[in-house]
Order: C-alpha cells, then structure tokens, then sequence
C-alpha cells in the first residue's frame, strides 16, 4: 500500500461524519470607487518605495539617472524605454547580474489598495532573477495596469505563470521589530509611472 | 491490512518537535522569571497588535473576508482527498513530481533521498514550519547534509543553537545585543567589530547568505497555499530569500501539510488580504512568489511536492478539533494573548507555540503526549476575536481538556463535592466546616495538599461571615 493510500484512507476515514461541502459567502468587495493612481502612489510612499510620474519618452534618461550605472533589461523591453548603456538578459550568469547597478522592467499589474507591483515573466519583464540580484529595481508601470483591489488583480493574471508581487523593497522586522530594508533582495524599488 | 484506517496515525515520537521535555506549567514558571524575555516579548506582541489593528481597521470588509476564509476551509476539510487528488493532477501536467508522506520519518527520508541524488552536501532552507515541525535539518544534518536557514530571524535561531519562539518572528525572545554576540560567536567570516545597530545586523546576514545563495544549488520550502485547480504554489515573505530559495537552484523541494490545499485560484484574493494584514499588520507583505510546477528558463529544473500527514488526518477526525487545521499560520492569535505574553514560546515544547499551538499540537501527537497544553490558557477569547479564519481556539480548548486524563486527586475531590452537593445536611455541614476553616486562618494561604496545587495559581475566596441558609433561617 504507498503512503499515499495510506494517507487517502486515512482522511477519508476522518471525513466519517461526512461534513457537507460549503457554499463559500464571498460578500466582500471584488472592487471599490476611488481607488485611483493617487492612492497606489500613497501606498507605494508608505513602502518607501520611490515614485516618479513621466512621459514616456524621458523613461531611459530617468532610469539611467536613478541607476548610476550599468542597467540590466529583459529582452522583451520597449526599445524606447532602454537607456544607451544598458545589459540584454540573453541568460546571463548570476554574478554578472549581481554585480548589475540596477534592474528596469515593466509589469503586469499593480493593486492601488495594498500599493503591491506584480510581475508576471512576459517578455518586457523577464525571468525572475533579473528582478532578485541587482540592489536597485525601477518597474515601469503603466496607468492601465493598475487595478483597485486584490481580487481584480488575480482575475487579471495567468497562474501558469510565474508571479513576482512586489510591495515595497526587500524588508525584514527581525531585530526587535526595526524595519530594516534589502536584507536580501534589492534594497531600493523606484516605480516609473507613466502619463495618459 | 486496513484496521489502522478507522484510528488516524498520530506524529511519531522520538522524531521532530512538536512535543516539550517538560510540561507547561513548569516550563512557564521558568520562563515567567526571564526579564529581559518578557520586557522583549511586550514590546514586540504590543507592536504588532498595533500594525495590526491599524491596517485591518482600514477595511470595511474584514468580517465578511473572515466569513470567507472560514467557509473556503470548512469546504477545503469536507472534501480533502478530491483536492489533493487534483493538486498532484495539475502539479505533475506542469512537470512537478509529487510524493506523499505519511509522518516526519517517512518526510525526511523522501526530502534526504532528493536532496542526495543532486549530488549537493548542502541546502538552502526558506523557514517553514511544516520542516521545522518534522525535524528535516536534523535529519538532512545526520545525512551528511548541510541546511542553512535563510530567514534572518531563523539564522539567528539556527546559529545560537537555540529554537524558535515565535511562529512569525523565531527571534522574538532576543534583542539586539544577543543578536550581536551570536553573530560574533557562530557566523562565518564575520567583521569582527559589529555593533548592535539593526541595519548593520541585517548587512551582515546579507553579506554571509549571498555567496551560499548563489553557490547551492538544491533548495527547501514550505508553502503557504497549494491550488488543487491549477497546481500552483505559493510563498509569502518579506526578506527576498525566499525569492532566492525558490528561483535561483536547480533543484526545488516543498514540503507542504495536506490542509494548505485551497481550491481555486480565486480563493488567493481572500487569503492574500487576511494574511498580511492579520499577521505582519501589513497591507501586503514585500514579496509573494507563486510558480506552477516548473517554466522552462525560468527557475528551478526540478520541482518535488512533498505532502505531509503527520497527525493531520487524526486532527481531521475530531469533529471539534478539525478546525484547527484551518490555521493559516499567522500568528495573530499568539500576539493578543496574555498567556503566550508572559511565558514565550518555549514554554509551549512545539515548534507550533501560542493558542493555536495549544490545539494544534496535542491533536498532533495524541493529547497523552501534550496533556498541559489544553491548560496553557485563560479562555479569555482574545485569540478567536484575532483568528482571521475565525478559529473557535477556546471552544477546541474546553472539548480538549475532556479528553486529558484528570489527576486522581483532582477526580476524588470533584466526586466528593458533588456527593456532598446531592446531600443537603452534608452541604450545610460542610459550609459550616468551611467557616470554621476561615476562623482558624486558612484564609489566603490556599488549600491543603493535594488540592493546593489549585490554589497556588487561584485565590481561594474567603467563605462569607454568613451562609445564605442560615441568613434565610434567620429571617
């Protein structure tokens, strides 16, 4: 018998009393007025993560300016977002990103409510460690990507994906409970808000 | 072949943590003398409600989002084999390999067997109280395996030799200068002029885990949701090692309990807002990472689902108990009560402390291996009120104490009283017994053994100057 007949039978023996199955009351909010880009640039400050609204054509000169340095992108970038300097993630090997000044990507999603940026692995946003080893990632967002609540985010997103959600920089509350930023991942998240 | 079916297996003894060497009362009375534990423990359960209270108060639907994540547990329960069925369907469509296992032992061979056929000597560990619960890095250590905890506040616990006091925050019970000086004493190539200053704590862990990050290539979790719908698995955190652990090896291996199966997909949108904001007081916590089975270019060649039993199915059984399994691991109940408060997680032997550790772990083991835990509580309440899946912590704690067996002093003392009660003449005999009891000057110093192990914890209430029959014969 494997272990998991042994497992199976052992919860079906549990579920003896045959407790119905439940119809689950979803009378919470799926969406909500005012939740406008306003409030995800608040929740995102709160964060401490720094946000800027541009146009999109001053994208690449912002982010070469807030990088300081050599930039890595995804291969699926927006030729016109990239800075002239800039590192094309065709596989690059891990050290060669670590040692990368700073990250610059687009999302897939972000949620006003919760100030969180979610990315998804298309093209312009590229395999996970991109996002993971440089100290500095700029995410590009456009005004139609974000959504008011979580439940709109979720329906808006593919599960067979990878998903990255990012709210604030990496942070940690271990030491007597000091907010302490980028114990492990990037220790600063600039957010690119494009106009119209 | 199958008369083990109807008496669900409980955790096996000798292996994991999940019962004390001493029992509570004990351990806590030693703990309660521990001031700088208990100056640690108000300053951080305090801070927490707090965050808490401020980030929940700012959803109008917080009530009916507990509704919900209590149904979607209740119904989870209900039909368990259907969607763990599911869930190793969809996992293994996506090129996971799913393996299950029954109890601790049966876990860490499965997850050492894994871990030795990538040939590495080494594994990086994002905290999971699933591996904590089954004893995996004794068990990876006596294999010849090396796990290094990645979680800041579990790589304190690991390299102070110590054990977790907190289900969020393991190091809850150390400051910062005990921070400084385990540092100093266990972790490698540290700068030997670190002070206490968190941030340069923080830099320090950063700077000894990214080389280990980047050089191992074999990683463990657990996981906080398993979608039966469409295989997907989930991580909340907040340091980015997690990030680290699940994306950068080659080879990914997740423990997870059998009740962290969810559903659907939609179901996220309930415990993504419940979770932070109950646990943490965050709006979201920094960093979520969900992955379904494994994307080719992406992350980890290989992905092993483990799923554990280890004494669930025998919480499942109880009808009254189950609940417990609802539990999605945020600790809120630990932060608002007043018993954990004082004595810390320690005191609680299981790697699961607190009011829910309280239900969770005697159902665990069998309640004979964790017979004071059912005490371990005041019944205040304050942890149902807190529970964001809405736990009836209390109700399981009452149903529990009846299945401990009682002490025979405390039988034979209880039979008498009620003996005496059914008696009229005897019960006036005995009021006046106690009056004169009062006279003599007993009054404050408890009862005589062997009932005095009531009073030691209770006051003993004085007897009036006048019992109500004599007042009403007197009238």
């Amino acid at each position: 018998m494997s272990s998991k007949d042994v497992i199976l039978g052992r919860v079906r023996a549990a579920l003896r009393d045959a407790p119905a199955p439940g119809e689950v009351p979803r009378e919470y909010r799926r969406t909500f007025p005012g939740a406008d880009l306003d409030l995800l640039v608040d929740r995102l400050v709160d964060y401490r993560a720094s946000v800027r609204r541009v146009a999109e054509d001053t994208v690449a000169p912002t982010a070469a300016e807030i990088a300081g340095g050599t930039i890595v992108v995804p291969q699926g970038l927006p030729p016109a977002w990239r800075p002239a300097d800039v590192l094309v993630d065709d596989g690059l090997a891990p050290d060669r990103i670590a040692a990368a000044a700073a990250v610059l990507t687009a999302a897939a999603v972000a949620v006003a409510e919760t100030g969180t940026i979610v990315l998804d692995a298309s093209p312009d946003q590229g395999r996970r460690i991109i996002t993971l080893l440089p100290d500095v990632h700029i995410v590009v967002l456009r005004p139609g990507q974000v959504v008011a609540s979580v439940p709109e985010a979720l329906a808006r997103l593919d599960p067979a994906r990878p998903l990255t959600w990012i709210s604030g920089p990496s942070a940690t509350s271990d030491i007597e409970l000091n907010r302490v930023e980028g114990v492990h991942g990037p220790r600063h998240l600039h957010v690119l808000l494009l106009d119209g | 072949m199958t008369t083990f079916l109807g008496m669900p297996a409980t955790a096996p003894r000798g292996v994991g943590h999940l019962r004390g060497d001493t029992t509570f009362p004990r351990a806590a009375r030693q703990a309660l003398g521990n001031e700088q534990l208990r100056r640690n423990l108000r300053h951080a359960t305090s801070t927490i409600r707090g965050k808490s209270s401020r980030v929940i108060a700012e959803l109008p639907d917080w009530q009916e989002l507990r509704t919900a994540g209590s149904a979607i547990k209740a119904d989870v329960m209900s039909r368990l084999p259907e969607l763990l069925e599911q869930l190793e369907a969809r996992v293994t469509e996506r090129g996971g390999v799913v393996h299950w296992a029954a109890d601790a032992n049966e876990a860490n061979q499965i997850v050492t067997g894994l871990v030795r056929a990538t040939g590495s000597d080494r594994v990086i560990k994002v905290k999971s109280m699933a591996t904590q619960e089954i004893g995996l890095n004794e068990a990876l250590e006596a294999a010849g395996i090396q796990p290094v905890e990645t979680d800041l506040a579990e790589l304190i616990v690991q390299l102070g030799n110590d054990r977790p006091s907190h289900i969020l925050v393991p190091a809850i019970h150390r400051n910062r200068t005990e921070i400084r000086d385990i540092f100093l004493a266990a972790m490698p190539g540290v700068d030997p002029s670190l002070t206490d200053d968190p941030p340069v704590l923080a830099a320090a862990a950063r700077k000894y885990l990214r080389e280990t990050f980047l050089s191992t290539r074999v990683a463990v979790s657990g996981a906080n949701f398993g979608i039966a719908e469409t295989g997907t698995l989930a991580v909340v955190e907040s340091e980015g090692n997690g990030r680290m652990c699940l994306t950068l090896p080659d080879t990914l291996i997740t423990v997870m309990g059998i009740e962290k199966v969810v559903p659907t997909w939609r179901d996220l949108e309930v415990f993504l807002q419940l979770l932070p904001r109950a646990s943490t007081g965050e709006r979201m916590n920094p960093y979520t990472t969900m992955w379904t089975g494994v994307t080719p270019g992406d992350g980890p060649r290989e992905f092993h689902l483990v799923l554990l039993d280890n004494g669930r199915s025998a919480v499942l059984a109880d009808e009254v108990g189950r609940q417990a399994l609802h539990c999605i691991r945020c600790s809120a109940c630990l932060n608002v009560c007043p018993v954990y408060e004082r004595t810390g997680g320690h005191a609680y032997g299981s790697v699961y402390p607190g009011p829910i550790g309280a239900v969770l772990s005697p159902q665990l083991t069998g309640v004979e291996d964790n017979a004071s835990l059912p005490y371990a509580s005041s019944l205040c309440g304050a942890c149902f009120d807190a529970c964001p899946v809405k736990i009836d912590i209390p109700s399981i704690l009452v149903h529990l104490r009846n299945r401990v067996p009682h002490p025979p002093a405390e039988r034979a003392a209880m039979r008498a009283a009620a003996y005496t009660m059914d008696r009229p003449r005897l019960y006036a005999h005995a009021q006046r017994a106690a009056k004169l009891a009062r006279i003599a000057g007993r009054r404050g110093r408890g009862l005589p053994p062997p009932l005095s192990s009531w009073t030691v914890s209770r006051d003993l209430p004085a007897p009036p100057d006048q019992t109500f029959r004599d007042w009403w014969a007197s009238r």
